[in-house]
């Protein structure tokens, strides 16, 4: 999957068969363009409209009509979203359950996607329905029973109440991906550690673990992604401000608030900028190893 | 490393089926260190997983209530027996319903119609399929703020260019807040945000059908309509049934868009949001496991519909 760029385009071949009309070739190119233009335009509006607002000064903000650039640029917004020191906070507590979550379920979910991916034994299908319908698994479904299992272990309120249900989705999500990409490797280089000697396990941390290693950068970007997008776990187990994730400080600078004149757009434009730029730039510099990661499940399927 | 030395280790690690005693030994040798390996996960996903779902089955029959010192008691139907006259329960259902047929049919055709754009031989197109990552990454929280401000009624862009710049509407409407346009106006959040990765499941579905299967048609003289119809969509449709169970699976348990753009607002409450109102908010973990149970029978529903209809198409 991860050569896709390079395989063979779809409607080219059309162009040359229909041949002479050369007229309703440009006008159809040129409405292909134009779809193409509309289709960016509807993605990336919203983007340009939060960044446009974070850099408009509020008292511009606030008027109408509506003006598309902002006239005065200003950074007050960032100026005070980055000062708030509750806003830090939820930046540092997101990135470290973020990074926990998906460092465990790589661990954890690393052998165990070995013995997937490269061992044939029975009970290795129910194992991987197993996985896979847990991937797909509806979270609310078991929110009482993980809300009860918090209490009793005094973890309510605790960042490691999120560390420990977010590996309810991380780390099946982890393990199928890593078990497909064990099972595309091949089988040549674990023979010959065998042969010379190693045990299964010294095969798989010496010989296979540095072969995955991409697969691992993949997998852990979209485990990382997946927990720092959560939002319902982290609503439900915190309480105190100084416990929020980036989703709940985004979230509660407007919900407190009455008027819509007191909601204070502009910062929390700010706030939302701050938090998508960090993954806009994982996703740019990973894109291809996010691609192969995202469809290896599914084109399967 | 020479071939020959290498090849009999290779029967007995690939061929489970060989026979032979020595090999049987090895198998279950083998098996025991597979399940040895898998064990930290199995144990994970049971801890967090499996034992909750249990769990919260067997407090759907009692009236247990979150953190209270009473032992809960057994009260057999009776959760269930209320569920069944909730009205807001039954209207969550309908609004969850609604919110999934809207977003899951339109995602798909705008999905596919993009996926077909981004697989043709244009300039940019690596441009564009980066570009429909950005907003699969972002948190639906803060597509949610995004779009909520955008749907401001006085100050909010999409209402100035409908009243000021194109004139359609008369009036400012305030979309979240008006019963008509709150369902479509979230949908159309949802719609923004997970197009695109519809569309790149959709492409990489399309990038294994070979190129030569059209170039025959096209020699047969199809036309590019039944070259789609013919071959592209049932080449196609494996990733299109996953696509669709992922996405009607993701739809029916959607919580954080609703939350975020309306709060609790009891008429456009989903199943999930009901759910955790119940056992948050007014700790009734009984009759929230009893909702739980519900949503999970619901969306199970939905799967073996979805698992029939793929079987019957088979045959």
């Amino acid at each position: 999957m991860a050569r896709v760029a390079t395989a063979p385009r779809a409607t080219t071949r059309g162009a040359a068969a229909t041949g002479s009309r050369s007229f309703m070739q440009i006008l159809s190119r040129l409405l292909f363009y134009l779809l193409v233009l509309l289709i960016l335009l509807y993605t990336l509006i919203p983007f340009y409209w939060a960044v446009r607002s974070s850099f408009t000064p509020s008292a511009e903000l606030f008027r109408t009509p509506v003006s598309y650039f902002p006239a005065n640029p200003t950074l007050e917004h960032y100026r005070q979203v980055l000062g708030s020191g509750l806003f830090r906070r939820a930046l540092l507590n997101s990135t470290f359950v973020s990074l926990t979550v998906t460092l465990l379920s790589l661990l954890v979910g690393a052998i165990g996607s070995y013995a997937l991916g490269r061992f044939k034994f029975r009970g290795r299908t129910p194992v991987l329905y197993l996985v896979l319908s847990m991937t797909m698994f509806p979270q609310i479904a078991v929110l009482g029973a993980l809300f009860t299992m918090v209490n009793r272990f005094n973890l309510y309120n605790r960042l490691g109440a999120l560390v420990l249900t977010y590996m309810i989705f991380t780390l099946p999500f982890t393990v199928w991906v890593l078990t497909s990409f064990f099972s595309q490797m091949p089988g040549a280089l674990e023979e010959a550690a065998y042969v010379d000697g190693a045990t299964p396990f010294q095969t798989f941390y010496k010989v296979l673990l540095p072969l995955v290693g991409p697969g691992l950068v993949t997998t852990g970007l979209l485990a990382f992604i997946a927990a720092w997008n959560e939002f319902l776990f982290a609503l439900s187990f915190t309480q105190t401000p100084d416990k929020r994730t980036v989703n709940l400080a985004i979230f509660y600078f407007s919900g407190t608030s009455g008027s819509q004149f007191e909601v204070p757009w502009g910062q929390i434009m700010a706030a939302t900028v701050v938090v998508t730029v960090p993954i806009v730039v994982l996703v740019l510099i990973f894109q291809r190893r996010i691609l192969a990661g995202l469809t290896a499940g599914a084109v399967k399927g | 490393m020479s071939q020959q030395i290498v090849e009999p280790k290779r029967s007995t690690l690939l061929r489970t089926r060989s026979g032979g005693k020595r090999t049987t030994t090895q198998e279950q040798a083998k098996t025991r260190l597979a399940w040895l390996f898998l064990l930290p996960t199995l144990a994970i996903v049971a801890f967090v997983a499996i034992w909750p779902l249990v769990q919260t089955v067997y407090q759907s029959f009692t009236d247990a209530r979150l953190a209270s010192g009473d032992e809960p008691r057994f009260i057999g139907l009776e959760n269930y027996r209320l569920l069944l006259q909730d009205r807001d329960f039954l209207n969550s259902i309908l609004v969850t319903v609604q919110f999934t047929l809207i977003t899951v049919v339109f995602e798909f055709a705008l999905g596919l119609l993009i996926a077909l754009v981004i697989n043709s031989n244009f300039k940019g197109r690596g441009l564009m399929r980066t570009a429909m990552l950005v907003p699969w990454a972002i948190p639906t929280v803060v597509s949610a703020q995004m779009w909520k401000w955008m749907y401001n009624d006085t100050f909010g862009v999409i209402n100035d260019f409908l009243v000021d710049k194109v004139g359609i509407l008369s009036r400012p409407i305030a979309f979240i807040a008006e019963r008509n346009t709150s369902i479509p106006a979230i949908a159309a959040v949802d719609i923004w945000k997970t197009t695109p990765f519809v569309a790149l499941l959709l492409l990489a579905g399309l990038q294994v059908i070979p190129g030569d299967v059209y170039e025959a048609a096209t020699i047969d003289g199809a036309n590019k309509l039944q070259q789609f119809l013919r071959i592209t969509l049932p080449l196609l449709r494996p990733a299109i049934l996953v696509t669709l169970i992922f996405r009607t699976l993701d739809s029916l348990r959607v919580f954080d868009v609703f939350y975020v753009m309306f709060g609790n607002r009891q008429n456009t409450q989903t199943m999930a949001i009901y759910n955790q109102q119940n056992i948050v908010e007014f700790s009734d973990l009984g009759y929230g496991s009893a909702i739980s149970v519900a949503i999970f029978l619901i969306i199970g529903i939905f799967v073996v519909a979805y698992v029939t209809f793929l079987k019957v198409e088979e045959v």
